[in-house]
């Protein structure tokens, strides 16, 4: 499949936003002061999460042929995890807006902007279980239609979100080893639920073969000409090879920038200084994301669809 | 909404005869020629006459090598919607620009209300739906619903204009749902079949796969060449000397 730029971009950015909202949002409505309650902090970190969720959203919108007539993407609901998504992340934002508003204008975190904490990192989280199946859902593309892409969506918003907060917690002075430990975790969680996915989608059977993509039964069917001389909509969009013939180098980028070296620099926090340890959570934080944006590329250059067994391919 | 009828009035589609197609693609241009002008107009081209055409085609015909143990022989293949039953472009459309109708089964894409997403064209297995760049817009077969349903043609050119163009009658339109049309009947006899049927979409367009082998054809071959005159002589004294 063709990785559009916006679109990984939107995946990649609202994924860490919204995870980074759903942690802000639970961290508010759990009992005990476990965030810090300063205005500031409210404002930096729900900031940056709507920020980067909203970015992502427009960065999609700018993907449509006709973004003038998005609302419509609003009616379908009932059949479409496309419309879902739309209708879940506009309804997070009622839920974000009022946490927002509670937490920076009034400087309050309890009763309603409590329970908007607890509805806005519901919505967030729903929004990302939409987002994921509008690609697991998808029959023709073994690489995405199996049990992985779900929850390794999830997770992977949860695990950028919780290492974004901790850099935030670090850089406001209120980190504690906790935090680095926590997203240390989820960072070991996210790398083995994409080992496993590699491993399983490396194994899988194409859901089709050019015989019965063909009709014709047994034996070898052979591409001999195509129906034409020139690249076509089809092959832009759904034969896209490039990132297959570099899979196992860009695999290794995955693995070093999102997991392995945030993964180092979060446990190097249990013997580094505070200064340091502030350092080190920033870089996990951007390597983590530059890490991310080449493994959602790869999720889509490494889809294979179906009609490329039409092509030949 | 876009989820799509249980169960449609009538299933109109197309057979493809396998056997008879000749890859001329004439069914590619008519349609081309149509339905620039039809329903879904205009089917836009990119650089036409220059290096990288691009432009979109609701038809197009793949030639391919189909090689098994009783021998090996070339097939045209004609790919175009094949109006499913259980169309997953409709039900992945957000917007419900994409529908099924309930009269006559047919898959449409409403152009005032697709907002170019292009999700439709990644659940169809069968790349029958390609993207309008000019228009920002979805676009893909209708089964000549301008044609078909058309008053002011004459009757006998009322089916699609593939059918209409094809030379060798290897395309069939009728109605696939009533088990006594000729379409339904040439499909029983010839024992018509779904492509991709594992994904679970259920197309109501069949394929006639080619028949088998007879055997018993004329050779239409010319004879294999022979060694230059067995007989010997002057002439095979030459063809040995040259031949060194």
């Amino acid at each position: 499949m063709h990785p559009a730029y916006s679109i990984i971009f939107f995946t990649t950015a609202s994924g860490a936003g919204y995870g980074l909202l759903a942690l802000l949002g639970l961290g508010v409505a759990a009992p005990g002061a476990i965030l810090p309650e300063g205005r500031a902090f409210g404002l930096v970190s729900l900031g940056l999460a709507i920020g980067l969720v909203s970015a992502g959203l427009l960065s999609s919108a700018w993907h449509l042929g006709r973004p003038e007539r998005a609302l419509w993407a609003f009616t379908q609901w009932r059949s479409s995890w496309l419309s879902r998504e739309a209708v879940a992340a506009a309804s997070t934002y009622l839920p974000t807006a009022a946490l927002a508003a509670g937490w920076v204008l009034l400087g309050r975190l309890d009763g309603w902007v409590a329970l908007s904490g607890f509805l806005a990192a519901t919505g967030a989280l729903i929004t990302v279980c939409m987002t994921a199946m509008i690609y697991a859902s998808l029959r023709p593309i073994a690489q995405w239609h199996n049990r992985f892409t779900l929850p390794a969506y999830l997770v992977f918003s949860i695990m950028s979100g919780f290492v974004l907060l901790n850099a935030l917690l670090w850089i406001f002075g209120v980190g504690s080893p906790w935090t680095f430990s926590l997203a240390l975790l989820a960072i070991l969680a996210g790398w083995l639920i994409k080992i496993a996915a590699w491993r399983s989608v490396d194994a899988s059977a194409p859901p089709a073969s050019a015989n019965t993509a063909t009709g014709l039964p047994g034996g070898t069917v052979r591409s001999l000409e195509w129906p034409h001389t020139e690249e076509n909509y089809l092959l832009k969009e759904m034969g896209y090879r490039v990132a297959r013939k570099h899979t196992r180098r860009l695999r290794g980028i995955v693995h070093l920038l999102a997991f392995a070296l945030p993964s180092f620099l979060l446990a190097l926090c249990l013997v580094l200084p505070a200064p340091a340890v502030l350092v080190a959570s920033v870089l996990a934080a951007f390597s983590q994301l530059a890490g991310l944006l080449v493994e959602r590329w790869l999720f889509f250059a490494e889809a294979r669809h179906t009609v490329t067994l039409y092509y030949g391919y | 909404m876009t989820s799509y009828p249980a169960h449609t009035d009538k299933q109109l589609g197309l057979v493809i005869d396998l056997d008879a197609c000749v890859g001329c693609h004439a069914c590619v241009t008519s349609c081309k020629e149509w339905n620039t002008g039809g329903h879904m107009a205009p089917l836009t081209d990119f650089s036409p006459y220059g290096a990288g055409a691009d432009g979109v085609w609701f038809n197009r015909v793949h030639s391919y090598e189909h090689e098994t143990e009783s021998g090996c022989r070339t097939v045209h293949f004609p790919r175009s919607c094949l109006h499913c039953a259980e169309p997953a472009c409709v039900t992945v459309c957000p917007t419900g620009a994409s529908y099924k109708r309930q009269s006559d089964g047919i898959v449409l894409v409403d152009e005032d209300k697709c907002i170019g997403c292009k999700l439709c064209s990644w659940a169809c297995p069968y790349g029958a739906r390609e993207f309008d760049a000019d228009v920002g817009v979805m676009k893909k077969c209708t089964l000549c619903i301008d044609r078909i349903y058309n008053e002011n043609i004459p009757e006998e050119d009322r089916i699609p204009a593939c059918v209409a163009a094809c030379p060798t009658s290897a395309r069939h339109f009728g109605d696939l749902g009533d088990p006594d049309s000729s379409i339904s009947r040439l499909v029983e006899e010839r024992e018509g079949i779904d492509l991709m049927p594992e994904l679970g979409y259920r197309p109501t367009n069949k394929y006639l796969p080619p028949r088998a082998y007879s055997g018993k054809g004329a050779a239409v071959s010319a004879p294999p060449l022979e060694a230059a005159f067995p007989e010997g002589g002057f002439l095979a004294w030459v063809d040995r000397v040259l031949s060194r």
